[in-house]
């Protein structure tokens, strides 16, 4: 009897074993399945763009059409000024925007934020890019830096905006009651008692959103357009690295489209790196 | 025994949570120096209570509070009465140890005073070593002020929180389970310390933990369902209560 | 007699066993005098030792109990009752056994006339131990204080009987010896009463928490 219970049980151990390992290995393929386009694309992009990279990329503006050589470098000034605009629009409203859902929302005020705000970051950025140029770029007869840096603001927003609350609801409440039962005024435990634990996981958040708009193209086309030069005036047109990229893609000259390749790598290299450094600088804090 | 002022008494206190009616008209009164204990099963209404005198339940939405308060004779519910006045005179020690994140020992202690307009350093370290002292914390963190708060352990944590709420210098200490997060060593040093400490300060203590109560007050107060159901000497209300729900609660009956 | 004693209900009801191994040395020992039976030591001497063993198990019984449960209220007070109804119950025996140990020596010696008042001493102390014992089994507080209001009958009678001794060996020297024996026995009893007043004492402060020796009884 003993003998007959040993053998049935080692056969579905047996059995439990192989449809363990069968799983196992499905859930790593499925993972390297799904990390290949990532590599795939970065590999390909490399390969494409490495050798034009160069000290004239950086540092020079685009020579006129059918010359060689020439870079980018109103662009990358440009993406810089779009996205430094963009975030001193996007940052204080979506962190405030943050905080009062969390801190100071209750109830239908809470809940109908946080549903405007989840439609907002639905909005496909083309659609911000046309409403910006209906209020924006019509009345000013003009694409301009500004208009750009609203477009971009606009679609901050909801991220900052929700991952500032994400933030914020991570503290325990008894911290909140702690702040309170000292004696000190509500505005004053979140700023100086929550927003000082939790900055750190703020500026995730808002560094996070400033890598998602470097690369968006579609509202810029509307509002900052394009420029060859170098500009800082706020109602002039501006060059971005996306916008740029395009142009640069779509036209018939080789020279140009080697130089989108370059872009489109330096591109990604940014994002790439501001991810990979904030997630490792801010997960050795926690 | 000398004559003790009242310190704190609550008359007709009722608290809600929109319509639940979590404490019903409750009254009783402290002495200075006395420490009371809170005990009662889990929703009872013992922490609604606390959260009564220093005013933080009506930060919870839909809460209502209605009756009296008074703290030195000043009933803290008057028309016009500034709740964050009200709580710089009540401190408050909760359950789980909740040092603030980010602020380092000194900043912790300090905060309370800081945020009502002390700002002179000298004048901070002084109260902050005195208040670390009183917790009896002051040995084991004189060297390392500036490192975060939460670097402690459990029941150091705790009383640098016991240190925090003393720093502003309240007449009344509410304490909520203070010491349930702790081991019972941890457990142990916070009971002696509050033998120190009601010399300073009068204690107001919720405890899950009958031995506690029995330990460390010398009035306890018996809450069931909202009800305050009986008050009176620890000593008395330990080895032979007056109210047979109170008997059958602390002999293990229910609850 | 090994088996540990895990909670209050069963510390009681083991006391309670115990009061019944008193009873039966009470019985037997008192039994014997009034038919005059000099044989029955050795049964008494069988009792005391089942009682000395409760004894011993009682107090340890206590101890651990104390420390195990923390106990608060009744509970803390049924504890301190039962320690002390422990010493009573076992001196209960020692004076039970105390009688029938001089039992057959009293027995050889001259017959004394037996007055009603000899048996009424042994019924009464008899009846008292029972009543405090059912008093203690059935948390009755007020056949408790019944049995403290017949403390006085049970000392009125040992006077009695101590008067009547020395009237009997003034008369009659001859019943000296019997007759000094005669007189510890009936102080034997009274001691038996005394204890069962304790008892019933010990049974108001568990149920009451009141303290009521000393005369706190009369107010």
């Amino acid at each position: 009897m003993r003998e007959k219970l040993k053998s049935v049980l080692s056969v579905n151990d047996f059995r439990r074993k192989i449809i363990n390992v069968t799983m196992i290995s499905l859930i790593v393929i499925s993972s390297l399945v799904a990390i290949f386009p990532l590599l795939s694309v970065f590999v390909f992009v490399f390969q494409k763009g490495f050798s034009t990279l160069s000290l004239n990329f950086f540092t020079s503006l685009p020579a006129p059409v059918g010359e060689t050589g020439g870079g980018m470098a109103q662009s990358l000034l440009g993406s810089a000024m779009l996205i430094g605009l963009a975030s001193l629009i996007g940052v204080p409203w979506g962190i405030a925007s943050g905080i009062y859902i969390t801190e100071y929302g209750h109830g239908k005020s809470a809940w109908f934020l946080r549903f405007s705000n989840d439609l907002l970051m639905g909005i496909p950025s083309i659609v911000v890019g046309l409403f910006t140029y209906s209020f924006i770029v019509a009345p000013m007869k003009g694409f301009s830096l500004l208009a750009g840096s609203i477009a971009l603001g606009i679609i901050m927003i909801p991220i900052v905006s929700r991952s500032t609350e994400e933030i914020l609801k991570t503290v325990p409440e008894h911290i909140r009651e702690a702040g309170l039962a000292l004696g000190i005024s509500r505005y004053r435990v979140i700023l100086n008692i929550i927003l000082r634990g939790s900055w750190g996981g703020i500026l995730t958040g808002v560094i996070l959103s400033v890598a998602r708009i470097s690369g968006e193209t579609a509202p810029l086309l509307f509002t900052s357009f394009n420029n060859q030069y170098w500009s800082g005036s706020l109602t002039q047109p501006i060059s971005s690295l996306p916008v740029q990229i395009y142009t640069y893609a779509i036209s018939p000259f080789e020279d140009w489209q080697k130089q989108a390749w370059a872009g489109a790598l330096v591109l990604i290299l940014f994002i790439f790196t501001i991810n990979v450094t904030v997630r490792f600088i801010f997960r050795k804090n926690k | 025994m000398e004559k003790s002022e009242e310190l704190l008494s609550v008359r007709n206190l009722n608290a809600w949570f929109d319509n639940f009616h979590a404490v019903k008209n409750i009254n009783l009164s402290v002495q200075k120096n006395d420490i009371l204990a809170l005990i009662g099963p889990s929703g009872c209404g013992k922490s609604t209570f606390i959260r009564c005198i220093n005013r933080l339940h009506e930060e919870v939405p839909k809460a209502r509070v209605s009756g009296e308060v008074l703290i030195q004779g000043e009933n803290i519910y008057d028309r016009g009465t500034d709740p964050v006045k009200v709580r710089r005179q009540v401190g408050m020690v909760f359950q789980k140890p909740n040092p603030f994140p980010g602020l380092t020992i000194f900043e912790n202690v300090a905060i309370g005073l800081k945020l009502s307009g002390i700002k002179r350093k000298s004048i901070l370290s002084e109260i902050v070593e005195k208040s670390l002292k009183q917790a009896a914390i002051w040995e084991e963190v004189k060297d390392k002020l500036n490192q975060p708060g939460t670097s402690l352990s459990g029941g150091q944590q705790q009383r640098l929180c016991i240190a925090r709420a003393l720093a502003v210098n309240p007449p009344i200490l509410l304490m909520d389970e203070p010491t349930s997060a702790l081991d019972p060593i941890s457990t142990a040093r916070i009971e002696d310390l509050l033998q120190e400490l009601k010399k300073h300060v009068t204690i107001v203590i919720v405890t899950h933990n009958m031995q506690q109560a029995s330990r460390v007050s010398s009035k306890t107060a018996f809450f069931l369902m909202g009800d305050l159901v009986e008050f009176g000497d620890t000593s008395l209300i330990f080895t032979k209560p007056k109210v047979t729900k109170t008997e059958e609660y602390i002999t293990g009956r229910f609850g | 007699m090994v088996e540990e004693l895990k909670n209050l209900q069963q510390l009681k009801n083991f006391l309670a066993s115990m009061g019944g191994y008193v009873e039966e040395s009470l019985k037997q020992a008192t039994q014997a005098l009034i038919d005059r039976n000099p044989n029955n030591h050795e049964n008494v001497e069988k009792i005391e030792q089942k009682i000395n063993e409760c004894h011993l198990q009682v107090d340890q019984t206590c101890m651990n109990l104390l420390a195990k449960l923390s106990p608060f209220a009744s509970d803390l007070r049924l504890i301190l009752a039962c320690y002390k109804m422990n010493n009573d119950l076992e001196r209960m025996g020692d004076h039970a056994r105390n009688i029938s140990r001089g039992t057959s020596q009293y027995l050889s010696k001259k017959e004394i006339p037996h007055e009603k008042d000899f048996l009424q001493l042994i019924n009464e102390t008899r009846s008292m131990v029972k009543d405090s014992l059912d008093s203690f089994v059935n948390k009755d507080i007020e056949k408790a204080k019944e049995v403290l209001l017949r403390d006085d009958i049970v000392d009125e009678l040992k006077n009695t009987l101590t008067i009547q001794m020395k009237e009997l060996m003034k008369k009659d020297p001859d019943y000296v010896e019997s007759a000094l024996d005669f007189i510890l026995f009936a102080r034997n009893l009274e001691r038996i009463g005394d204890l069962a007043t304790n008892i019933a004492e010990e049974v108001i402060f568990i149920t009451s928490g009141d303290d009521v020796r000393h005369g706190g009884f009369l107010k």
